[in-house]
């Protein structure tokens, strides 16, 4: 069925995204995984919402889209201002919050 | 209203519990009797009413009585006709007609009495071990009489009051007091069983008490109620005892109730031994001697005195202290058969009676204080309604106490206005000449002793004589006459008491008496009304022939059948004129002056002994204080020291200890091992838990990152395996 090579697609999509999120150094680069990951997500809907006949999986995905944008908005703003003050936007210095 | 009797009593004690709550607020602590008058003046309505209701009831039963009586004679009649003998049937008649006439003759002849059941009303005040202690009325001619008594005094001396303690600090205390020992007399009256006799009995002793001492500023007065109190207490023994005896009595015949009227019936149907209800008897006569101060328990009612004479008049003269003869009266049955009253000879009862008699009327011969005169010739007058009881003189008795409440309540509220006219004394050395200065107190006075001196036609003429006529024909020849002797000292002393009075000069210090207002002569003039009328409700001479208290009074069920004999001119001719002669002797003694008074009664010595020893009263109160009081305060009070040291606080200390112990081992055990254990353990699980933690808590947003991949990793694998 066409719907596993979609599924599979996602699923390597998201893995892809996970490796990135957690084993990249560069904020940035952490910033562009997690689109990988809701990208992944996406194709998903898009998959289903076209096995089902409709199109709420497609809005779904434009919402994430438009979400995502948003998060990158604020996101890049962020890591813009971690840069300004620490000159330096390696994630693992990150650790202001150590317990 | 007589099978709604209770609300009378329950009214009073509405009263009392009113002027309790709002009697200080009405004008100034100075009108609470605008509460206490309606209300009694009520009750003495309801009360009539209810002696009206009860001779309805009495006169149905004899006109019922009459007409089976009638058509048992018209049968027999018939019967007589039909058989050989004519006149037999005219015989029947005939008797048939005189038990319809005369009930009282036909219980003699012992067929037909006419029975007419009291009227008892009960509700079940608890319950314990399958029993019901009831509480109740009993409504009959007896407590009708008394109902009527008792509002009757009551409300004239909450009248006389109003001006008597007015602008007293503590008026407000006396009405309510007042109302409370009404509303316990009525209840008294009223009682049904003996548990609730009891309980009247008790509560009318506590307002005695608290009105004996309503001035308790004075040492002396509270002395003297105390000395009522006690005194009254060792009666009160007596009472328990017999109380409890009889009901053993009653438990022996396989019965179980506390029920007067079931008692009554069982001792007339013979079911009680004999002994017991002697023991009973016995016990209940020491109540009694406490209560209606017999002698030798009569010296608490001299010293009653001390309390304001209003309360006087109700309380130790008219009402109160006739409950013992109350009881008597109720109980009478017990009594009859208990002293075998009707074998006559003498008892216990007849004795104590003549004995109260002569003793309290002699002692009344030596006292300057009014209210004491008074207080002593009340011991005398009750000593005669016992005599009359102990004789078989029932009825008499109850006669005799209806008239002497009249007489003796007038004395007592005369002798109020006098003390109040007078300068606020009671000493007749300090009075005198009062006749013209207080002209309606005297004439009230004279008449109220007149009728107390038993001067025919007023009432204690008819009373007293009637009380030794009876006991004369039961038996008791010679307590009759000594009844007759101490008529002569009543007469004798009552003249003592109106010369010293009322005759001669003024000698009181505390400026010109004048005479009381209406409030106070109104009531004065009201009872000595019923001084001169009260008698004819029982004149038994042939041309009045009114027989009301035999008829109405005397209980028609479970009574014994007593002798109800003809007046007799004689008798009565040989009483008056010993009263006349008592009069007149006692006028010439006194009018001869106190200087040669004294003359003779200290220089001939057995006058002087005499004198000596009834101005010590018998010596009776030094025995009791020296020998009684004094025997047995000092070891008591040591008995009680060395109690007090050696048990009580000994349990206290011990208890003491023992808390003080078992305080510690719950502080080392309990407090420190269990409680404060468990709040650290839980200090140190969650401070060492945190430790643990604090260590994931790396600040690394991968690290938490990973963790919660591999933890949906992990559930997913589990997800997958399991579903």
């Amino acid at each position: 069925m066409l719907i596993n090579q979609f599924l599979i697609l996602g699923a390597v999509l998201f893995a892809l995204g996970v490796y990135g999120v957690l084993a990249r150094r560069n904020a940035v680069t952490v910033l562009m995984s997690i689109e990988l990951v809701l990208n992944a997500v996406n194709i998903n809907f898009v998959a289903f919402g076209m096995m089902n006949g409709d199109v709420v999986g497609q809005v779904f995905a434009l919402f994430v889209i438009a979400v995502a944008a948003a998060e990158v908005g604020v996101g890049l703003a962020l890591i813009l201002l971690i840069y300004r003050t620490r000159t330096d936007i390696d994630v693992d210095e990150l650790d202001l919050l150590r317990g | 209203m007589m099978e709604n009797a209770f609300v009378i009593p329950l009214l009073m004690a509405v009263s009392f519990t009113l002027i309790l709550f709002f009697g200080k607020r009405i004008k100034g602590g100075q009108g609470a009797h605008l509460i206490g008058i309606p209300f009694i003046a009520a009750v003495w309505v309801l009360s009539v009413v209810v002696g009206v209701s009860w001779i309805d009831r009495v006169n149905d039963a004899e006109a019922a009585a009459e007409e089976q009586s009638e058509l048992e004679s018209e049968v027999e009649e018939s019967l007589g006709l039909d058989g050989a003998a004519g006149g037999d049937g005219a015989v029947v008649l005939t008797s048939a007609t005189v038990s319809a006439e005369a009930p009282v003759l036909a219980a003699e002849e012992g067929e037909e009495k006419l029975k007419v059941e009291p009227v008892i009303e009960t509700v079940s005040w608890w319950s314990n071990g399958g029993f019901d202690f009831n509480i109740g009325t009993h409504v009959d001619g007896l407590s009708a009489i008394l109902l009527f008594v008792v509002a009757s005094i009551s409300l004239l001396v909450h009248l006389f009051s109003t001006e008597y303690v007015k602008g007293d600090r503590r008026y407000t205390h006396y009405y309510a007091f007042l109302s409370l020992f009404t509303a316990a007399m009525l209840f008294f009256v009223l009682t049904e069983n003996i548990i609730q006799l009891i309980v009247g009995w008790e509560l009318v002793g506590l307002c005695s008490f608290a009105l004996i001492g309503h001035w308790w500023e004075e040492g002396k007065n509270t002395n003297a109620a105390l000395k009522a109190f006690l005194t009254n207490r060792v009666g009160d023994i007596g009472l328990l005892v017999g109380m409890i005896t009889l009901y053993w009595a009653v438990r022996e015949a396989g019965e179980n109730t506390f029920s007067i009227q079931r008692i009554n019936e069982l001792v007339m149907a013979g079911e009680l031994r004999h002994f017991l209800l002697l023991v009973t008897a016995c016990c209940l006569m020491a109540a009694v001697a406490s209560k209606s101060g017999q002698f030798p328990l009569h010296t608490w009612l001299p010293d009653a005195m001390a309390g304001p004479t209003p309360v006087s008049a109700l309380i130790h003269a008219a009402t109160m202290v006739v409950a013992g003869v109350y009881m008597i009266a109720r109980l009478y049955p017990v009594f009859f058969e208990g002293f075998s009253i009707a074998d006559g000879g003498a008892n216990l009862m007849a004795i104590v009676g003549i004995v109260t008699v002569l003793g309290g009327g002699l002692l009344a011969f030596v006292q300057w204080d009014i209210k004491k005169v008074l207080a002593y010739s009340t011991v005398s007058q009750l000593g005669y309604m016992v005599l009359g009881l102990g004789t078989g003189a029932w009825a008499p008795a109850i006669f005799h106490l209806f008239t002497h409440a009249f007489f003796k309540a007038g004395l007592f509220l005369g002798a109020g206005s006098v003390s109040h006219g007078a300068g606020h004394t009671f000493d007749m050395r300090e009075m005198g000449g009062l006749r013209k200065k207080m002209p309606i107190t005297f004439a009230t006075f004279v008449t109220c002793s007149l009728a107390l001196a038993a001067v025919p036609p007023l009432a204690g003429f008819w009373s007293k004589d009637e009380i030794l006529l009876t006991a004369d024909k039961s038996g008791f020849g010679v307590f009759a006459w000594l009844g007759v002797a101490g008529g002569f000292l009543t007469a004798a002393y009552m003249t003592r008491v109106v010369y010293y009075t009322f005759f001669g000069e003024f000698r009181g210090t505390h400026g010109e008496p004048h005479e009381s207002p209406p409030i106070m002569t109104v009531p004065l003039i009201i009872l000595s009304v019923f001084a001169v009328l009260a008698g004819f409700v029982q004149a038994t001479v042939s041309w009045i022939g009114t027989e009301y208290l035999i008829e109405y009074v005397e209980p028609k069920s479970a009574f014994p059948v007593l002798v109800h004999p003809e007046f007799s001119y004689s008798k009565a001719a040989i009483a008056t004129a010993v009263a006349a002669a008592a009069i007149g002797l006692a006028a010439a003694w006194y009018w001869a002056g106190v200087g040669a008074r004294a003359k003779v009664t200290d220089n001939v010595p057995p006058l002087k002994w005499g004198k000596t020893l009834l101005e010590q009263k018998y010596y009776l109160d030094h025995l009791y204080e020296d020998g009684v009081v004094a025997g047995t305060k000092g070891p008591l009070a040591r008995a009680s020291y060395w109690f007090n040291q050696n048990v009580i606080d000994r349990i206290v200390d011990l208890a003491g200890i023992s808390a003080r112990k078992s305080g510690e081992v719950v502080y080392d055990y309990v407090d420190q091992a269990v409680i404060d254990g468990a709040v650290n353990g839980a200090g140190w699980t969650a401070e060492g838990s945190g430790e643990a933690l604090r260590t994931v808590q790396s600040g690394k947003v991968q690290q938490y990152g990973s963790l919660l991949f591999g933890a949906a990793a992990v559930l997913a694998i589990l997800f997958v395996i399991l579903v």
